[in-house]
C-alpha cells in the first residue's frame, strides 16, 4: 500500500528527527511504531499523513497518487474534538468538509458512533463525555470516511488503565470489522505487543528503525493472560533495550 | 457565614454609606452647591426626570451605535489580520497607535472633520471601544489547537471552511469577553466626546447636562446625572456579561478565564 523509502527529516531548529527510515506498509496491516519519546514516531506519522514533508527519501503509494482527503484517518493523543459541537456533529465533520450533505451522511455518522459503542450519545457535547468516550468519538470521526489507512498517535496514553484496556480490545474488533490499515504510535511495550501484527522498534535521535518483530498472537479477550503474550513482551523489551544501547 | 447576608452585603453597605453621607452633610451644614446629600440628589432628579432620562437616552444611543460599529470593525479586522501575515504586520501597529492615543486629544479634530454631531460622537466612542474586541478576537482566532488545524488540513478544508467551522467558533468566547470590556469603554468614549463637543453647544447627552449643571452650580443635578451614568455603565457591563454567558452556555462552552 505504502512504501517509505530512506526518509529523513530535519527541522528548522537543526534537530534531526528521522534518518534513513524505510518501511513497507501493506493493506490490512496493523503496525505499531514503538520507541521512547523523541524518536521521531509522531514525525513519521505526520509524514505519512502529508501534514509534513520529508527532506530526504520519498513515500510511494501503491497507486502512485497521494491519498485524497478522507483516505487517511488520524487520531491524535488528545481527542481534539470541537468543544461546541455534539458527538454526531464532530463525527460528521470530515464528511462535511468533503461537501457531503447531512442527509447523505447521517446514516454513516450514526453507524460510526454505533461501531465505537456510542449509540445513544449522538447529541452529547465533549464536555459531557468521559475521556474514554471522547476518544471513541475521535476514532469514529477517523473511521467515518472509510479511510484506507488509520494513523493513531498515542491515542490511549492519557487514559486510565481500565479504559485503555477496553479501548484497545474495541480497536482490535473495529480493525477486524473495517479491515483498514492501522499505523499505531506508542511508547508502551504492552500496548504494542497486544495490538500490533508488526512491531517496528525505533531508536532515538535521529529516529531510525532498529528492528521489526512480527507478532505470533491471535488477539482475543484472553490474550493478556496468554503466556505467548508475556513472551512477546519479553522479546520486545529485550530488543528495545538492545536498540537503545546501540543508539 | 450566612449566605443571604453575603448576598445583601453590597446593598446594605451602600445604604449605610448613603446614610452617613446624608448625616455628615446635615451635621456640618455644608452648602448644597458644594456637597449635596443623597436626598437632595434624588430631589434634583425628580425635579426634571424627563430631561435627565432623555439625556441618558441620547448618550446610550451613541454608546450602542459605537459598540455595534466597534464590534463589527474589530471582528472584521481581526479576521483580516488572521488571514494573512502581511495584514497582521500592516494592521497591528496602527491598532496599538489608536489605542494609546488619548481620545480627549483627538476628539476636537474628529468633531471638526466629521461635522455631524451624532456621527462625530460615535466615531470618538468607536475609537475608544474598538481595541478590546479587536485584540480579544484576534487572540481567539489564533487560539485554535494545532491538532485541530492539522485535522482540517488533513481533510482538505480551505481557508473559508477553516474560518467558519473552526476559527470563528473557537474565537467566540474571546469575542464576547472583549465585547463586555468594549461596552463599558463605548460609554466612556461617548461621555468624553460629549464633554468635548458639549462646549460647542450642540450635544444633548448626560455629559452635556453635567457641564451645564456645573456652570449653574447645580451640584445636586450634576450628581444625579453622574448616578445615571454609573448605573448605565453597570447595566451595560452586567447585561453583556449575562448575554455572553447565555450564548456560550447554549453552545456548551464556558467564558475565557481571566479575560
Amino acid at each position: 500500500m505504502l512504501r517509505i523509502e530512506a526518509v529523513g527529516r530535519r527541522f528548522a531548529s537543526g534537530v534531526e528527527a528521522l534518518r534513513d527510515v524505510s518501511l513497507d506498509i501493506g493493506a490490512g496491516d496493523f503496525i505499531a511504531l514503538l520507541g521512547p519519546s523523541g524518536c521521531g514516531k509522531s514525525t513519521l506519522l505526520r509524514l505519512i499523513a502529508g501534514l509534513d514533508a520529508p527532506d530526504a527519501g520519498r513515500l510511494v503509494w501503491d497507486d502512485g497518487k497521494r491519498p485524497a482527503p478522507g483516505d487517511i484517518g488520524y487520531v491524535f493523543q488528545d481527542a481534539t474534538l470541537l468543544p461546541w459541537a455534539t458527538a454526531e456533529e464532530n463525527v460528521y465533520l470530515p464528511l462535511r468538509l468533503k461537501g457531503t450533505a447531512w442527509s447523505d451522511a447521517a446514516a454513516e455518522v450514526r453507524a460510526a458512533l454505533h461501531r465505537v459503542g456510542l449509540a445513544g450519545f449522538e447529541s452529547a457535547r465533549p464536555g459531557q463525555l468521559s475521556g474514554g468516550m471522547r476518544m471513541r468519538v475521535s476514532i469514529a470521526r477517523a473511521l467515518v470516511t472509510r479511510p484506507r489507512i488509520l494513523l493513531m498517535d498515542e491515542p490511549f496514553a492519557a487514559l486510565d488503565e481500565f479504559t485503555r484496556h477496553r479501548l484497545q480490545a474495541d480497536l482490535h474488533t473495529v480493525w477486524e470489522q473495517v479491515g483498514c490499515t492501522v499505523v499505531f504510535v506508542t511508547h508502551s511495550i504492552y500496548e504494542a505487543a497486544y495490538l500490533a501484527r508488526r512491531i517496528v522498534l525505533m531508536s532515538p535521535r535521529p529516529g531510525r528503525i532498529a528492528r521489526e518483530i512480527v507478532s505470533p498472537l491471535a488477539v482475543g479477550p484472553e490474550t493478556r493472560l496468554d503466556p505467548a503474550y508475556a513472551a512477546l513482551v519479553r522479546t520486545v523489551t529485550t530488543a528495545l533495550e538492545g536498540a537503545l544501547e546501540a543508539a | 457565614m450566612n449566605e443571604r447576608l453575603l448576598r445583601f452585603a453590597p446593598g446594605l453597605f451602600g445604604l449605610l454609606a448613603l446614610a452617613l453621607w446624608e448625616a455628615a452633610v446635615r451635621l456640618t451644614g455644608v452648602p448644597v452647591y458644594i456637597v449635596p446629600g443623597p436626598i437632595a440628589i434624588v430631589g434634583a432628579f425628580l425635579s426634571d426626570p424627563v430631561g435627565l432620562l432623555m439625556a441618558l437616552a441620547s448618550t446610550l444611543a451613541v454608546t450602542f451605535t459605537a459598540l455595534i460599529a466597534a464590534a463589527t470593525l474589530g471582528l472584521a479586522m481581526a479576521v483580516a489580520m488572521s488571514a494573512s501575515r502581511l495584514a497582521h504586520a500592516a494592521i497591528m501597529p496602527w491598532a496599538v497607535v489608536l489605542q494609546v492615543t488619548p481620545i480627549v486629544a483627538i476628539a476636537p479634530l474628529i468633531i471638526i472633520w466629521v461635522g455631524d454631531p451624532f456621527a462625530s460622537l460615535v466615531v470618538c466612542a468607536v475609537i475608544v471601544a474598538f481595541f478590546p474586541v479587536f485584540a480579544n478576537t484576534a487572540t481567539g482566532l489564533a487560539s485554535v489547537p494545532p491538532e485541530l488545524a492539522d485535522l482540517f488540513r488533513l481533510y482538505g478544508a480551505g481557508r473559508w471552511r477553516t474560518l467558519t467551522l473552526l476559527r470563528l467558533p473557537a474565537a467566540l468566547p474571546y469575542f464576547l469577553s472583549g465585547l463586555r470590556i468594549s461596552g463599558g469603554l463605548a460609554l466612556v468614549g461617548a461621555v468624553v466626546a460629549e464633554f468635548v463637543a458639549g462646549s460647542g453647544g450642540f450635544a444633548s447627552g448626560l455629559a452635556y447636562r453635567i457641564l451645564e449643571s456645573g456652570y449653574r452650580l447645580q451640584v445636586a443635578r450634576m450628581f444625579a446625572a453622574l448616578v445615571l451614568l454609573s448605573g448605565a455603565g453597570i447595566v451595560i457591563n452586567i447585561g453583556l456579561g449575562k448575554l455572553g454567558d447565555a450564548i456560550l452556555r447554549r453552545r456548551g462552552l464556558s467564558a475565557v478565564a481571566g479575560a
